[in-house]
Protein backbone atom coordinates (compact mmCIF):
# COMPACT_ATOMS: atom_id res chain seq x y z
CA UNK A 1 0.00 0.00 0.00
CA UNK A 2 2.23 2.42 -0.81
CA UNK A 3 0.59 3.88 -4.07
CA UNK A 4 -1.42 6.66 -2.34
CA UNK A 5 2.04 7.83 -0.78
CA UNK A 6 2.97 11.14 -2.41
CA UNK A 7 6.47 11.20 -4.24
CA UNK A 8 8.95 13.15 -1.96
CA UNK A 9 9.88 15.56 -4.69
CA UNK A 10 5.80 17.15 -4.36
CA UNK A 11 6.81 16.92 0.17
CA UNK A 12 9.97 18.48 -0.68
CA UNK A 13 8.83 21.12 -3.04
CA UNK A 14 5.77 22.27 -0.49
CA UNK A 15 8.19 22.07 2.66
CA UNK A 16 10.51 24.28 0.56
CA UNK A 17 7.74 26.79 -0.08
CA UNK A 18 6.70 26.77 3.31
CA UNK A 19 10.19 28.11 4.34
CA UNK A 20 10.91 30.14 1.71
CA UNK A 21 7.48 31.66 3.17
CA UNK A 22 9.12 32.25 6.62
CA UNK A 23 12.01 33.65 5.07
CA UNK A 24 10.47 36.24 2.89
CA UNK A 25 8.36 37.53 6.10
CA UNK A 26 11.59 37.94 8.04
CA UNK A 27 13.55 39.10 5.86
CA UNK A 28 10.58 42.13 5.21
CA UNK A 29 11.87 43.14 8.94
CA UNK A 30 15.58 43.51 8.22
CA UNK A 31 15.72 46.81 6.72
CA UNK A 32 17.52 46.86 3.79
CA UNK A 33 16.28 49.42 2.20
CA UNK A 34 15.17 49.20 -1.64
CA UNK A 35 16.68 45.83 -1.37
CA UNK A 36 13.59 44.75 0.86
CA UNK A 37 11.73 45.08 -2.41
CA UNK A 38 14.25 43.12 -4.62
CA UNK A 39 14.60 40.14 -1.52
CA UNK A 40 10.42 40.07 -1.70
CA UNK A 41 10.37 39.82 -5.39
CA UNK A 42 13.14 37.52 -6.05
CA UNK A 43 11.52 34.81 -3.35
CA UNK A 44 8.50 35.11 -4.49
CA UNK A 45 9.50 34.49 -7.92
CA UNK A 46 11.67 31.06 -6.75
CA UNK A 47 8.12 29.92 -4.89
CA UNK A 48 6.00 30.75 -8.59
CA UNK A 49 8.97 28.91 -10.17
CA UNK A 50 9.09 25.71 -7.83
CA UNK A 51 5.26 25.69 -8.16
CA UNK A 52 5.26 25.49 -11.97
CA UNK A 53 8.30 23.28 -12.29
CA UNK A 54 6.92 21.05 -9.63
CA UNK A 55 3.22 21.63 -8.55
CA UNK A 56 2.51 22.09 -12.48
CA UNK A 57 4.73 19.46 -14.04
CA UNK A 58 6.67 22.07 -16.04
CA UNK A 59 9.84 19.80 -15.21
CA UNK A 60 8.81 16.59 -17.38
CA UNK A 61 7.24 19.07 -20.35
CA UNK A 62 9.02 20.25 -23.26
CA UNK A 63 8.70 21.36 -26.54
CA UNK A 64 5.15 23.19 -27.35
CA UNK A 65 4.47 22.82 -23.76
CA UNK A 66 7.08 25.03 -22.66
CA UNK A 67 6.56 27.45 -25.35
CA UNK A 68 2.59 27.62 -24.19
CA UNK A 69 3.56 28.13 -20.58
CA UNK A 70 6.12 30.73 -21.77
CA UNK A 71 4.34 32.58 -23.83
CA UNK A 72 2.17 33.91 -20.75
CA UNK A 73 5.07 35.25 -19.74
CA UNK A 74 6.52 36.56 -22.54
CA UNK A 75 3.50 39.02 -22.72
CA UNK A 76 3.55 39.48 -19.31
CA UNK A 77 7.31 41.26 -19.62
CA UNK A 78 6.22 43.21 -23.36
CA UNK A 79 3.34 44.30 -20.59
CA UNK A 80 5.41 45.28 -17.75
CA UNK A 81 8.66 46.52 -19.95
CA UNK A 82 6.72 49.14 -22.58
CA UNK A 83 4.16 50.20 -19.90
CA UNK A 84 6.93 50.58 -17.43
CA UNK A 85 9.70 52.23 -19.23
CA UNK A 86 7.96 56.28 -19.45
CA UNK A 87 7.59 56.27 -15.75
CA UNK A 88 10.65 54.64 -14.76
CA UNK A 89 12.88 57.09 -16.43
CA UNK A 90 10.77 59.89 -16.45
CA UNK A 91 12.81 63.14 -14.16
CA UNK B 1 -9.11 1.77 -17.49
CA UNK B 2 -11.39 0.12 -20.16
CA UNK B 3 -12.50 2.93 -22.47
CA UNK B 4 -12.39 2.28 -26.12
CA UNK B 5 -13.52 5.65 -27.32
CA UNK B 6 -12.24 7.95 -24.65
CA UNK B 7 -11.30 10.59 -27.16
CA UNK B 8 -13.24 12.79 -30.07
CA UNK B 9 -12.40 12.14 -33.53
CA UNK B 10 -10.33 14.95 -33.75
CA UNK B 11 -7.46 13.13 -31.79
CA UNK B 12 -5.32 10.24 -32.72
CA UNK B 13 -4.78 9.35 -29.12
CA UNK B 14 -5.72 9.82 -25.60
CA UNK B 15 -2.54 11.32 -24.96
CA UNK B 16 -3.09 13.63 -27.88
CA UNK B 17 -6.30 14.45 -26.34
CA UNK B 18 -4.23 14.89 -22.71
CA UNK B 19 -1.40 17.48 -24.39
CA UNK B 20 -4.35 19.38 -26.60
CA UNK B 21 -6.12 19.88 -23.06
CA UNK B 22 -2.91 20.90 -21.73
CA UNK B 23 -2.09 23.50 -24.36
CA UNK B 24 -5.43 24.87 -23.54
CA UNK B 25 -5.16 25.71 -20.29
CA UNK B 26 -1.69 27.42 -20.80
CA UNK B 27 -3.49 29.35 -23.45
CA UNK B 28 -5.95 30.55 -20.66
CA UNK B 29 -3.65 30.97 -18.28
CA UNK B 30 -1.28 33.03 -20.16
CA UNK B 31 -4.66 35.12 -20.72
CA UNK B 32 -5.00 35.24 -17.04
CA UNK B 33 -1.17 36.22 -16.48
CA UNK B 34 -2.20 39.52 -18.69
CA UNK B 35 -5.29 40.19 -16.45
CA UNK B 36 -3.25 39.93 -13.38
CA UNK B 37 -0.38 42.06 -14.92
CA UNK B 38 -2.78 44.77 -15.97
CA UNK B 39 -3.50 45.38 -12.36
CA UNK B 40 0.26 44.82 -11.00
CA UNK B 41 1.72 47.24 -13.92
CA UNK B 42 -0.87 50.07 -12.44
CA UNK B 43 -0.02 48.98 -8.81
CA UNK B 44 3.82 49.10 -10.01
CA UNK B 45 3.29 52.76 -11.60
CA UNK B 46 1.30 54.06 -8.64
CA UNK B 47 4.15 52.62 -5.74
CA UNK B 48 6.54 53.81 -8.11
CA UNK B 49 4.84 57.93 -7.45
CA UNK B 50 4.33 57.46 -4.01
CA UNK B 51 6.49 54.94 -2.67
CA UNK B 52 6.42 56.60 1.32
CA UNK B 53 2.30 56.02 0.77
CA UNK B 54 2.16 52.60 -0.79
CA UNK B 55 5.05 51.76 2.43
CA UNK B 56 2.25 52.94 4.86
CA UNK B 57 -0.22 51.60 3.45
CA UNK B 58 0.83 47.83 3.24
CA UNK B 59 1.59 48.35 7.17
CA UNK B 60 -1.90 48.36 7.61
CA UNK B 61 -2.91 45.67 6.24
CA UNK B 62 -2.77 42.55 8.34
CA UNK B 63 0.14 40.34 7.94
CA UNK B 64 -0.48 37.33 9.86
CA UNK B 65 -3.62 36.95 7.81
CA UNK B 66 -1.77 37.11 5.32
CA UNK B 67 0.79 34.74 5.80
CA UNK B 68 -1.30 32.16 6.89
CA UNK B 69 -3.57 32.35 3.81
CA UNK B 70 -0.30 31.89 1.55
CA UNK B 71 0.59 28.66 3.96
CA UNK B 72 -3.12 27.61 3.62
CA UNK B 73 -3.02 28.26 -0.67
CA UNK B 74 0.21 26.18 -0.87
CA UNK B 75 -0.52 23.41 0.89
CA UNK B 76 -3.80 23.07 -0.68
CA UNK B 77 -1.93 23.36 -4.15
CA UNK B 78 -0.03 20.01 -2.63
CA UNK B 79 -3.01 18.38 -1.60
CA UNK B 80 -4.18 18.74 -5.36
CA UNK B 81 -0.74 18.01 -7.04
CA UNK B 82 -0.98 14.67 -4.91
CA UNK B 83 -4.21 14.25 -6.13
CA UNK B 84 -3.00 14.29 -9.46
CA UNK B 85 -0.02 12.34 -8.51
CA UNK B 86 -1.68 9.35 -7.23
CA UNK B 87 -4.81 9.50 -9.01
CA UNK B 88 -5.70 5.94 -10.23
CA UNK B 89 -9.77 4.08 -9.56
CA UNK B 90 -7.64 1.97 -7.02
CA UNK B 91 -6.99 5.34 -5.31
CA UNK B 92 -10.60 6.54 -5.92
CA UNK B 93 -11.19 7.20 -2.09
CA UNK B 94 -8.26 8.88 -1.02
CA UNK B 95 -8.44 11.05 -4.14
CA UNK B 96 -11.84 12.02 -3.17
CA UNK B 97 -10.71 12.99 0.21
CA UNK B 98 -7.39 14.73 -1.46
CA UNK B 99 -9.39 17.08 -3.37
CA UNK B 100 -12.17 18.26 -0.64
CA UNK B 101 -9.28 18.73 1.32
CA UNK B 102 -7.95 20.76 -1.00
CA UNK B 103 -11.47 22.69 -1.26
CA UNK B 104 -11.94 22.65 2.53
CA UNK B 105 -8.54 24.83 2.63
CA UNK B 106 -9.76 27.00 -0.49
CA UNK B 107 -12.60 28.17 1.90
CA UNK B 108 -10.59 28.42 5.08
CA UNK B 109 -8.84 31.15 2.87
CA UNK B 110 -11.63 32.67 2.05
CA UNK B 111 -12.95 33.00 5.57
CA UNK B 112 -10.04 34.33 6.71
CA UNK B 113 -10.29 36.64 3.72
CA UNK B 114 -13.50 37.88 5.20
CA UNK B 115 -12.39 38.22 9.02
CA UNK B 116 -9.56 40.73 6.78
CA UNK B 117 -11.96 42.78 5.13
CA UNK B 118 -14.07 42.99 8.10
CA UNK B 119 -11.45 44.34 10.21
CA UNK B 120 -10.12 46.63 7.15
CA UNK B 121 -13.75 47.96 6.98
CA UNK B 122 -13.61 48.83 10.71
CA UNK B 123 -10.34 50.99 10.31
CA UNK B 124 -12.08 52.87 7.60
CA UNK B 125 -9.84 51.60 5.07
CA UNK B 126 -12.26 50.62 2.25
CA UNK B 127 -12.37 53.29 -1.15
CA UNK B 128 -15.87 54.05 -2.23
CA UNK B 129 -17.80 52.99 0.82
CA UNK B 130 -15.91 54.27 3.97
CA UNK B 131 -12.49 55.31 3.61
CA UNK B 132 -10.86 57.93 6.31
CA UNK B 133 -7.22 58.56 6.78
CA UNK B 134 -5.85 61.66 8.22
CA UNK B 135 -2.56 62.73 7.33
CA UNK B 136 -0.64 63.82 4.11
CA UNK B 137 -0.42 60.68 2.66
CA UNK B 138 -4.20 59.52 2.51
CA UNK B 139 -4.89 59.71 -1.34
CA UNK B 140 -1.55 57.46 -2.00
CA UNK B 141 -2.68 55.34 0.88
CA UNK B 142 -6.32 55.58 -0.83
CA UNK B 143 -4.82 54.32 -4.32
CA UNK B 144 -3.53 51.14 -2.04
CA UNK B 145 -6.48 50.41 -1.06
CA UNK B 146 -8.20 50.26 -3.82
CA UNK B 147 -5.58 47.86 -5.71
CA UNK B 148 -5.48 45.94 -2.44
CA UNK B 149 -9.46 45.34 -2.66
CA UNK B 150 -9.64 44.91 -6.30
CA UNK B 151 -6.59 42.74 -6.45
CA UNK B 152 -7.99 40.44 -3.93
CA UNK B 153 -11.10 40.38 -5.07
CA UNK B 154 -10.52 39.41 -8.33
CA UNK B 155 -8.02 36.63 -6.94
CA UNK B 156 -10.86 35.48 -4.35
CA UNK B 157 -13.63 35.24 -7.34
CA UNK B 158 -10.73 32.81 -8.99
CA UNK B 159 -10.57 30.86 -5.88
CA UNK B 160 -14.39 30.55 -5.38
CA UNK B 161 -14.42 28.76 -9.07
CA UNK B 162 -11.75 27.08 -7.90
CA UNK B 163 -13.51 25.64 -4.98
CA UNK B 164 -16.41 24.84 -7.10
CA UNK B 165 -14.23 22.73 -9.63
CA UNK B 166 -12.18 20.68 -6.73
CA UNK B 167 -15.57 20.15 -5.07
CA UNK B 168 -17.19 19.19 -8.76
CA UNK B 169 -14.01 16.57 -9.37
CA UNK B 170 -14.13 15.27 -5.76
CA UNK B 171 -17.58 14.04 -6.23
CA UNK B 172 -16.75 12.47 -10.14
CA UNK B 173 -14.04 10.84 -9.02
CA UNK B 174 -15.42 9.55 -6.05
CA UNK B 175 -16.49 6.53 -8.32
CA UNK B 176 -14.93 4.62 -11.31
CA UNK B 177 -12.35 7.21 -12.61
CA UNK B 178 -11.65 7.49 -15.78
CA UNK B 179 -8.69 8.57 -18.14
CA UNK B 180 -11.20 11.84 -18.84
CA UNK B 181 -11.32 12.33 -15.21
CA UNK B 182 -7.43 12.84 -14.82
CA UNK B 183 -7.54 15.07 -17.56
CA UNK B 184 -9.85 17.41 -15.84
CA UNK B 185 -8.56 16.78 -12.92
CA UNK B 186 -5.25 18.17 -14.73
CA UNK B 187 -6.48 21.06 -16.01
CA UNK B 188 -8.66 22.20 -12.95
CA UNK B 189 -5.13 21.51 -10.56
CA UNK B 190 -3.08 23.85 -13.37
CA UNK B 191 -6.02 26.12 -13.03
CA UNK B 192 -5.34 25.93 -8.70
CA UNK B 193 -1.82 25.86 -8.87
CA UNK B 194 -1.81 29.19 -10.97
CA UNK B 195 -4.19 31.06 -8.76
CA UNK B 196 -1.80 30.20 -5.84
CA UNK B 197 0.86 31.33 -8.03
CA UNK B 198 -1.02 34.70 -8.53
CA UNK B 199 -1.25 34.83 -4.64
CA UNK B 200 2.72 34.41 -3.97
CA UNK B 201 3.09 37.78 -5.90
CA UNK B 202 -0.33 39.63 -4.67
CA UNK B 203 1.29 38.85 -1.44
CA UNK B 204 4.56 40.34 -1.92
CA UNK B 205 3.02 43.47 -3.20
CA UNK B 206 0.40 44.12 -0.76
CA UNK B 207 1.82 42.81 2.56
CA UNK B 208 5.87 42.81 2.72
CA UNK B 209 6.75 46.53 1.83
CA UNK B 210 7.57 48.55 4.50
CA UNK B 211 7.95 46.09 7.47
CA UNK B 212 11.19 47.31 8.31
CA UNK B 213 11.07 51.01 8.48
CA UNK B 214 8.22 52.92 10.54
Amino acid sequence: MTQWRPPLSLIGAWLVLLALLALTVTLAYVPLGAGNAIVAMSIGTIKAGIVAAIFMELRHRSGLTLVFAGAGLFWLGILLWLGLMDFLTRT
Amino acid sequence: MPESSAFAPQYASIPHRDHTAELGMWVFIATEVLLFGGLILAYLVYRHAFPQGFAEASRHTEIVIGTANTAVLLTSSFLVAWAVEIFSPDTARITTWLLMGAACLGLAFIALKGVEYSKEFGEHLVPGIDFQFAGPRGNSIQLFFIFYFVATAVHALHMLIGIGLLIALAMICRKAPTTRHHTALHSAALYWHFVDVVWIFLFALIYLPGRSSS
